[in-house]
């Protein structure tokens, strides 16, 4: 999968409070927590992320609550992908399990500018910035969770089991 | 010679079936228990009806529990509320603790015997690990993972490496187990332990209290673990027994256990600590934290919300008013709680000082209700976490600290040492 889109930058320790914030926890509906995204941190993201579609981030992106609705916003709001130093252990397994696309990209916060044209080999693991002419290698996804991320997110790939058996 | 196997690999080997696990390897482990609470168990929800499998694995080891809005605050959180009770009577789950029968999930697990040492317990919010105070391996996950689980009994997970955070000295007096965990988080940092587990030993460890215990599982969370664990002694096993007719199999670490990390501290020396807004690495001991005037004081949340956190609270505030102009808010972590501090007069100690005390929920903790903050408002609480706009207005402040400095507090209208207070 190749996804394409302009950089949007936040920093690090960005928590689910600022990407969702607990006063929406009692909306459900998808264009309902679109709506809600990052409005912690940036009330002007939902619009925003539509001229964008890629955030890079810093160290520990969504640490804090389990709430599935903060990577489920961003989804919904346009966000293609996610590239950040370090992901927080339960955002990192929601962001897989929904259907997210997210690397882990060490250096990627300094290299990346806000506005760069950013492409991104998500099988690869590869980041090439068209603004700048940089390439950057993300962590690699162990076998294992490729083939959620291949059926496009645990749902689909339980589902998809069951119909080998 | 084969190495020595700690307790969290020993645990997640066995759910996986298999005779040892690494650092790494992914598993498909069999769980014990599964939890959603009122916020996180729509979502679950709606990723369960969109699975071929239509029925639960098995119902009764499906844990719901109403706490993060309840009494519902709102239209929106009461067809939530309704929805999970139908969702329960629909596929027989027997463990759903409705509005006035539970508490606060994590406590709930605990109190009514669904954490048992060397079990595997996953739940739809952050600070499950709190389990791991009774030796079982207890992490948070997402509202999906729980869907997955709901339908085929099992959930992938990473082995993790494991940071064994050893302690020794004793505590002062005024010293609680939320400082030292809050000491931890300024001493390691708030990603520290992302993707690992951490297991705490010591002797002071091994002298806390269960409840003391929970406090610093609890938090595991907020150093990045994914699980935090303490083995099962012999107060833990008479608690789990009195609490459950479910057998269990206790799990220890080999004595020669192997750890790919290690951090010794001594406590001997520790003072109070005050995790200042708006991160909760940003710890100090509470005397240097400077004149800082308060508007509200909460003690409660599945950190603090105990029978002895509401103790030491009542302890300090005897025949004494919480200063005019602050509110100090107190909530019970369970029902089983609120009808102990009604009994044993700590509910009528804290009202009279002026405490506004009520049923368990977890209320402002998560900027739920029962005290959300206005702009520029200053709360201490005894509660996990400090980040911006958590507890209400983006423009207010939350220092975190342990309910005895929580309570000295609400006294002097500032943020205050216990030690200063206690006689």
């Amino acid at each position: 999968m190749i996804i394409e889109g302009k950089a949007l930058k936040f920093g690090e320790d960005i928590n689910t409070d600022l990407i969702f914030p607990g006063r929406y926890l009692t909306l459900t509906k998808p264009e309902e927590l679109a709506k809600c995204a990052m409005v912690g941190t940036d009330p002007a993201f939902p619009e925003k992320v539509k001229s964008y579609g890629v955030v890079v981030t810093g160290r520990n992106f969504g640490c804090g609550s389990s709430r599935e609705h903060a990577p489920r916003a961003l989804k919904y709001a346009g966000v293609k992908c996610i590239l950040a130093e370090s992901f927080a252990r339960i955002f990192f397994r929601n962001a897989i399990n929904i259907g997210l696309p997210i690397l882990e990209c060490r250096g990627v916060h300094s290299a990346v500018n806000e506005g760069d044209l950013l492409v991104i080999d998500m099988k690869k693991g590869v980041v090439e910035d068209h603004s700048t002419g940089k390439t950057l290698k993300a962590k690699p996804f162990p076998n294992f969770l490729i083939k959620i991320i291949d059926n496009g997110g645990l749902v689909e790939h339980i589902n998809a089991e069951v119909k080998q058996r | 010679m084969t190495q020595g196997v700690c307790i969290t690999k020993k645990i997640l080997a066995r759910s996986a079936g298999r005779e040892l696990v690494e650092s790494g390897d992914f598993i498909e482990a069999k769980i014990d228990a599964v939890m959603v609470n009122d916020l996180t168990g729509v979502l679950a929800i709606d990723s369960f009806d969109k699975l071929k499998e239509k029925r639960i694995w098995d119902p009764n080891r499906v844990v719901i529990v109403l706490d993060h809005l309840i009494p519902p605050d709102s239209v929106n959180s009461a067809e939530l509320q309704r929805r999970l009770r139908r969702f329960a009577a629909e596929h027989k789950i027997i463990h759903f603790y409705d509005v006035g029968w539970g508490g606060i999930c994590h406590q709930i697990l605990a109190e009514k015997g669904h954490i048992r040492p060397g079990c595997v317990v996953v739940g739809a919010d952050s600070h499950t690990c709190t389990g791991g105070a009774f030796g079982a391996f207890a992490t948070g996950v997402g509202s999906t993972d729980v869907a997955a689980v709901f339908a085929t009994g099992s959930l992938w997970l990473k082995i993790p490496e494991v940071m064994r955070l050893n302690f020794e000295g004793s505590f002062k007096e005024y010293v609680l187990p939320k400082d030292l965990i809050l000491h931890i988080a300024g001493t390691l940092g708030q990603d520290v332990a992302n993707y690992m587990s951490l297991e705490f030993t010591g002797s002071p460890i091994e002298g806390m209290s269960l409840g003391g215990k929970m406090t610093l599982c609890n938090m595991a969370v907020e150093v990045g673990a994914k699980s935090g664990i303490i083995e099962p002694d012999e107060k833990t096993l008479n608690y789990v027994s009195s609490r459950t007719q479910t057998g269990f199999t206790p799990v220890h670490s080999d004595p020669d256990a192997v750890y790919e990390h290690q951090r010794e501290f001594n406590v001997n020396d520790l003072e109070p600590q005050v995790a200042v807004p708006h991160r909760v690495e940003n710890v100090k001991p509470v005397d240097e934290v400077g004149n800082v005037e308060i508007d509200q004081a909460f003690i409660g949340s599945c950190t603090n919300g105990r029978l002895e956190d509401l103790e030491i609270a009542a302890r300090i505030l005897r025949g004494k008013k919480v200063k005019q102009g602050v509110r100090l808010i107190v909530i019970p972590a369970s029902q089983e709680i609120y009808r102990e501090a009604l009994k044993g007069g700590i509910a009528q100690t804290l009202t009279e000082a002026g405490a506004y005390f009520a049923p368990s929920t977890c209320g402002p903790c998560l900027g739920g209700h029962y005290g959300l903050l206005a702009d520029g408002e200053v709360c201490i609480s005894a509660t996990n976490r400090n980040f911006q706009g958590r507890m209400g207005s983006p423009k207010s402040k939350v220092y975190l600290a342990s309910p005895a400095t929580v309570a000295a507090s609400a006294l002097q209208g500032k943020i205050t040492n216990p030690k200063d207070v206690l006689t």
